[in-house]
């Protein structure tokens, strides 16, 4: 459904301001309708605070949205 | 929906209903498929389409005496197009090398006596089902008068190569069978069915068959048991080819259906001529004459063949199609439509293609107006989003966003319910609507106080307010219920006074589903009561062209008010080509704009672009969205109760989704401190964050519906909890914060004042992240 390459080199540059430390790619489980997805996305090493990218959020998610919301 | 009503429902739109030439031809020739192939040059697809419904077509091609002609709609801008003249184009050029499917061989046995046309059909015919067939000939020659035709007409080698199709099928051919009574005896014993084709016979003029059956033009059968007649055309021109082959179709499907016993009536209704459905209009179609051949003898040259083909208006209906966007959008009619609606709503695995052709639709009815058997897609949608509501399908993202400020609108933050502030009592409700208050707040503040100061008993209330369309037309109805009960309940509690909408979706929400009260629109209000000193036709420099709201379409009253106040106010204007019953919606009607901002965008410019004036209107939606489409708009508010600081209302910029929240809130405050002194409503913690944003992230939030206080949340969120993202380069912050059923992700940086928003997104998918 959903391009596993969820991350761009760009998206790692952000840093994790309550932890200090550069986000890194990792497995993240996302959820739509009752599906779990489980995409590679930027995330925080330490608390996990994951970043969803303007292109991630406006195309291949959107995209595996509207496709969950017609099954 | 079952499968009964669908069908129903599919027969009430006509697009695909035959055309008249077709069903007026005895043969149904596909008479407009032939007539488009004939145009394109397409010479052997227009013999293939000529050669589908008529037997020996190289024969009647070039005899055929065209009776469709008579019911050709091209004779009302001109002449009718001479098919007759085309077929017998088509047929001089060489025959397409085609295989004929035939049916397994059958051990039944039919004679065909005679050989004119109609034995010949009933032979063909026949022969192709599997009987076996043997014709019949007292003279000494098949084909009798065929030969009699000039040669120039119908040349011999032309009858005998036709002919020839008839032995590849195994027909069987006897000449100079001896017909008289005996012999007949003696075939009806040697046949399992006799077809005696009476325009090939003399013998018959003598004899009595009886009393023909009641349904014997259909049947042909006769009143002599196993035996079947036709050829006299004598319900058509008797001299006509093609009734006289066709009688020997007719014939030949009864004696089939005879043999395989099964009735013999059944689903015939259409073999013969019968009386087309199909409507189409003759409005834009200018006047052309036939073509005439240069060479009569010879006939159509090929570019000759082209032009008169050229004239065939193609008949078709899509009367709806041709003035909504939506339904040509989705590339089909609504006959299609109502198939896919079906499907959608039927199955059970694979994707849900239809939901956006359903949430799409306008509900603005204008379909129903056009169509000539008032086929209503408004109904089949709003119907068909109940049903997905109801089983739990609708996809979130259609509504929510309408819904969610509906929500708003009847929150604290807006809604408010009151009597005159000076008696307390209300025999009148003044309800301007979410929108209206949305867009023009200040003047929704002096219309109240003029309806204050005109009506008598100092007795006007005030409701802000949704009527609650936007849960009405996503098809939510135990929402609407709800919130509209409410809504009645504080009209039932202020003693059921009139109701005075300014929005013509309001006014008929109250109509509809609250018909015990008494609803009448701000504008024959104003009409009766009078309008304010300061009300001014505007100076434009061209009279405006006045657009009727879509939920107006049925309120020729409203019409009629509006257009009186226009002259009262001596403001000229014009009128749309598209407009009172026929107006087109402006694309909000029915949540298109949040179903489908794309197409609702189409169909803003559509109702633009149909005159070159600025628009007049009286539905704040409307007025907006045009006037975010580029189009020069007013509302009749703006005349009504001009305001001093807006020098050109025309050219006023449409307020975006977080200002017309604004504005809603202010208009209850002010309300409320100036007419009842009560203190404005509590601000949220997060509404205090100052924000800078530029022009251009403006019209990102805008096209993304992004609402400033769903930025303020996120950003008190972040800088609350200290979970946001910094870039080293640029020291912008980045946060996200789930709200309603989106997360919203918001790019800023500290400044001087507040907060600067560099951009924003919003993603519906919820990420479920464990701890570290």
């Amino acid at each position: 459904m959903m391009n596993p390459k969820g991350t761009q080199p760009e998206d790692l540059v952000w840093e994790c301001q309550a932890c200090h430390v550069n986000l890194v790619e990792g497995p993240v489980t996302l959820m739509y309708m009752g599906n779990r997805i489980t995409v590679d996305l930027p995330q925080c090493p330490r608390c996990g605070f994951v970043l969803v990218s303007e292109a991630v959020a406006l195309g291949k998610m959107a995209e595996v949205e509207q496709a969950l919301e017609d099954k | 929906m079952d499968q009964k009503a669908l069908r129903l429902l599919e027969s009430r739109c006509i697009q695909e209903e035959p055309p008249a030439c077709q069903c007026a031809c005895p043969l149904h020739v596909d008479v407009r498929t032939f007539s488009r192939c004939m145009v394109q040059g397409l010479w052997e697809e227009a013999w293939k389409t000529l050669k589908k419904t008529m037997p020996f077509p190289g024969i009647l091609g070039r005899i055929c005496d065209a009776p469709c002609r008579d019911v050709c709609r091209r004779k009302e801008a001109g002449d009718a197009v001479e098919i007759g003249l085309l077929e017998r184009a088509c047929v001089h050029t060489p025959a397409p090398v085609q295989r004929m499917p035939v049916l397994p061989r059958k051990r039944q046995r039919v004679a065909a006596v005679g050989s004119a046309l109609s034995s010949l059909t009933a032979a063909w015919d026949l022969a192709r089902k599997g009987y076996n067939v043997t014709l019949l000939e007292p003279s000494d020659r098949m084909g009798v008068y065929l030969f009699e035709i000039p040669d120039e007409v119908l040349p011999r080698s032309v009858i005998e190569t036709e002919m020839e199709a008839l032995f590849v099928l195994g027909v069987e051919t006897v000449c100079r069978f001896s017909l008289d009574w005996d012999a007949l005896e003696e075939i009806r014993r040697r046949f399992d069915a006799v077809y005696l084709g009476l325009d090939g016979l003399t013998f018959w003029g003598e004899c009595d068959t009886g009393e023909p059956w009641p349904d014997a033009a259909l049947t042909r059968i006769s009143g002599l048991e196993g035996f079947f007649t036709g050829g006299l055309a004598l319900e058509g021109n008797s001299f006509s080819p093609v009734w006289r082959s066709a009688e020997g179709r007719w014939a030949a499907t009864t004696i089939d259906r005879c043999l395989q016993g099964v009735s013999r009536t059944a689903g015939r209704e259409k073999d013969r001529p019968y009386s087309s459905r199909l409507y189409t209009a003759m409005d834009d179609v200018s006047v052309l004459p036939a073509i005439t051949p240069q060479d009569s003898v010879a006939g159509y040259t090929e570019n000759e063949a082209v032009q008169e083909a050229g004239r065939c208006l193609q008949c078709e209906c899509l009367e709806c199609v041709k003035v909504c966007p939506y339904l040509k959008h989705f590339g089909g009619y609504p006959r299609k439509y109502a198939r896919e609606i079906y499907n959608n709503d039927s199955i059970v695995m694979g994707s849900h293609k239809a939901n956006r052709l359903i949430n799409s639709c306008s509900l603005c009815g204008l379909c129903e107006v056009v169509c000539p058997e008032n086929f209503a897609m408004q109904t089949l949608c709003l119907k068909a989003r109940q049903d997905m509501v109801g089983k739990k399908r609708m996809p979130p993202s259609a509504h929510e966003f309408a819904l969610m400020d509906m929500q708003f609108s009847n929150s604290d933050r807006f809604a408010m319910t009151r009597p005159d502030p000076e008696t307390g009592i209300a025999s009148h409700l003044f309800f301007p609507g979410c929108q209206l208050c949305a867009s023009a707040p200040e003047q929704v503040r002096d219309v109240y106080a003029h309806l204050r100061r005109v009506l008598p008993l100092k007795s006007v209330g005030i409701m802000l307010g949704c009527c609650n369309a936007p849960a009405f037309w996503a098809g939510d109805d135990a929402l609407f219920q709800k919130e509209f009960s409410a809504l009645k309940e504080q009209w039932t509690a202020l003693g059921c006074p009139q109701i005075i909408p300014a929005c013509a979706t309001c006014y008929q929400m109250f109509k509809c589903h609250l018909p015990e009260a008494d609803v009448i629109s701000l504008w024959q209000v104003l009409e009766g009561a009078g309008l304010p000193a300061g009300a001014l036709p505007l100076k434009l420099s061209a009279p405006p062209a006045i657009h009727d709201p879509c939920t107006t379409r049925h309120e020729p009253e409203i019409h009629d008010s509006v257009r009186r106040l226009l002259n009262r106010l001596e403001q000229p204007f014009e009128e749309l080509k598209g407009n009172r019953s026929h107006t087109a919606c402006c694309g909000f009607g029915g949540l298109m704009q949040n179903a489908n901002p794309e197409l609702a965008g189409s169909v803003v410019r559509h109702l633009a672009h149909q005159h070159p004036a600025d628009y007049v209107t009286y539905c704040a939606m409307c007025r907006d969205n045009l006037a975010a489409s580029g189009k020069r708009a007013l509302h009749l508010l703006d005349m009504i109760f001009p305001s001093p600081d807006e020098a050109d209302p025309a050219g006023r910029r449409r307020p975006g989704w977080s200002q017309r929240r604004e504005n809603r809130s202010w208009l209850k405050n002010i309300l409320q401190q100036t007419l009842w002194k009560e203190s404005p409503e509590n601000m949220e913690p997060y509404e205090n964050i100052a924000l800078s944003v530029s022009p251009e992230v403006q019209q990102i939030l805008e096209n993304r519906r992004i609402l400033i206080s769903d930025i303020q949340r996120v950003i008190y969120h972040a800088e609350d909890s200290g979970q946001k993202l910094c870039h080293p380069d640029t020291g912008h912050f980045k946060a996200a914060f789930r709200l309603y059923n989106a997360t919203f992700w918001v790019e800023y940086s500290i400044s001087e004042n507040g907060f600067t928003i560099h951009n924003a997104y919003s993603h519906r998918m919820e990420i479920l992240r464990k701890g570290p």
